[in-house]
């Protein structure tokens, strides 16, 4: 076992290297599949990316690892992201950032930053990520590969150390349309410990036909913010699902004026009371068993969260506090559901919506210096979320070269729909 | 304005923690994202966000739970079976 950058993850794409053997041959045979450290792994240590979980290994697997290594699945490994999943750039890990393989000095995007590169740098084939505001579509996009962040309800969470239980799900990551889609099917496998799972398991239809398809461009997702060369290379990309027989709309969806801040709220608020539990108490660090305990957790949690997870713990406190309840956290539900029903709107009228995924390519390590500006990278990726609905990174060439994602949201449970267009547009420039 | 008071009031009720140096910095970069909240006053009025799924109850039956000893392993501090915690009187 290794951690930080040595000379065998000089990405710091891992914060643990192990390998798990698989349980049973299966259709994961003979691949390495690497695991975001927030998804629980039996007798491997799984930290979150924060020092408060150093040490702390699992009594138990999560059902989504189960399901790889029953498919015979060999994990590599934990990879680095951002504590708890809060942040954009996997710069916020306990354990040090982790770095682009297209250009170490950038970011890989995050939160599941690990993940992405592991991929990227051929580490290994598949990974697990998770996606809680743009956390597997991001570093995805910033590393050049596909990242599928699957209707909410799909995969089981059972096992996944919860952040903001609402809005995230546990997704695949690969070089290729066709391996990420054989790695949802996997995982899509129901588990009624997880209630807010529905069985409707994932059944790929890959044939790159979307003759007919209509398409969705939602003018705000090419607005304010949006790198013009960004936008440019996604339009291009768009222009080649035309070529393929789709039918483009343009479109609006108003509800992306208030998105980020309705998504900002309501997961900083769940975070506020999921993070609760981590007090040192039942594992993790020792508080001072002498001092009172509202004294010996503030110790605790002062010295081992980092400066991002105790801000949103902060925000996430005062939206749910006596006076300030109705001002943040219930006009954030009012707006998360016009960002709902925009999109039953729209998907009335067309099959898919694409636009970027990011507004600009990845930034440079330490670029961006306050946590506004980082949030706000987050724009395009949130409405997803804040919706339940499928939505897919492909690679869709180079800006500066720097890898640019194409993103495509799809109808709750049509992740299928959402992944062959993602096939197609795939096959279709390789063509 | 939310002030540096009220940034260290919340902070406690919280149980985060905060130093005296990180105060300043705490609460501009807290003010700034509640001024960026301050978009959701634009929001119309409307019923708020509804989870189109229903509460999903089991029957109360004994399943195989974790082994009580790799559980209690995990903590600093077991006695008897039962786990230490801070003094909370």
């Amino acid at each position: 076992m290794a951690r930080g950058e040595t000379h065998r993850d000089p990405l710091n794409a891992f914060i643990t290297l192990a390998e798990i053997p698989p349980r049973a041959p299966g259709r994961l045979s003979g691949i390495t599949v690497a695991v975001k450290d927030n998804i629980s792994t039996r007798g491997v240590e799984t930290t979150c990316g924060s020092r408060i979980l150093s040490g702390y290994v699992p009594p138990y697997d999560a059902h989504v690892v189960d399901l790889i290594r029953n498919e015979g699945a060999l994990i590599s490994g934990k990879t680095n992201m951002d504590e708890f999943g809060m942040g954009s750039s996997t710069e916020n890990s306990g354990f040090g950032p982790a770095h682009n393989p297209r250009d170490p000095e950038r970011v890989t995007g995050g939160s599941s930053g690990g993940s992405a590169a592991a991929v990227a740098s051929g580490m290994a084939r598949m990974a697990l990520g998770t996606d809680t505001g743009g956390s597997i579509r991001c570093p995805a996009a910033f590393c050049g590969i596909v990242g599928l962040k699957p209707t909410y309800g799909r995969v089981s969470r059972y096992g996944l150390v919860a952040y903001a239980n609402s809005l995230e799900q546990i997704g695949p990551m690969a070089a290729s349309v066709a391996d990420c889609s054989l790695l949802m099917e996997v995982i899509s496998r129901y588990d009624p410990r997880d209630s807010t799972m529905q069985d409707r398991p994932y059944l790929p239809r890959l044939d790159g036909d979307i003759r007919g398809m209509q398409i969705g461009i939602p003018a705000e997702f090419f607005g304010r913010g949006v790198d013009p060369a960004v936008a440019d290379r996604v339009r291009k990309a768009i222009g080649v699902l035309e070529g393929l027989g789709a039918v483009l709309v343009e479109c609006a969806m108003p509800s992306m004026e208030y998105a980020l801040a309705a998504y900002y709220v309501t997961c900083t608020s769940e975070a506020s009371s999921n993070l609760a539990r981590f007090d040192g108490v039942r594992y993790g660090p020792a508080p001072d068993y002498r001092k009172p305990w509202h004294e010996a957790f503030q110790e605790v949690r002062m010295q081992h969260f980092g400066p991002e997870v105790r801000r949103r713990i902060l925000i996430g406190t005062f939206a749910l506090s006596a006076g300030y309840h109705g001002k943040y956290y219930g006009k954030a539900q009012v707006a998360r559901q016009h960002v709902r029903e925009d999109y039953a709107r729209l998907f009335r009228d067309v099959d898919l919506l694409a636009g970027p995924t990011m507004p600009t390519v990845a930034w440079k390590i330490g670029g961006k210096s306050d946590p506004l500006s980082m949030y706000l990278a987050d724009i395009l990726t949130v409405p997803a979320n804040l919706a339940g609905v499928p939505a897919v990174s492909v690679p869709c060439g180079t800006v500066r070269g720097l890898p640019v994602g194409l993103q495509l949201t799809g109808r709750p449970f049509e992740d299928e729909q959402v992944m062959n267009a993602a096939f197609a547009y795939e096959q279709g420039v390789k063509a | 304005m939310v002030s540096e008071e009220e940034v260290l009031r919340i902070a406690e009720l919280a149980d985060i923690g905060i130093g005296k140096e990180e105060l300043p910095p705490f609460t501009r970069d807290f003010n700034a994202i509640l001024d960026y909240f301050a978009v959701l006053d634009r929001v119309p009025a409307g019923e708020g966000w509804k989870a189109e799924i229903a509460n999903v109850l089991r029957e109360d039956e004994v399943t195989p739970s974790l082994p009580r000893e790799e559980v209690l392993a995990l903590a600093d501090a077991a006695e008897d079976g039962y786990i230490r915690a801070p003094r909370v009187m």
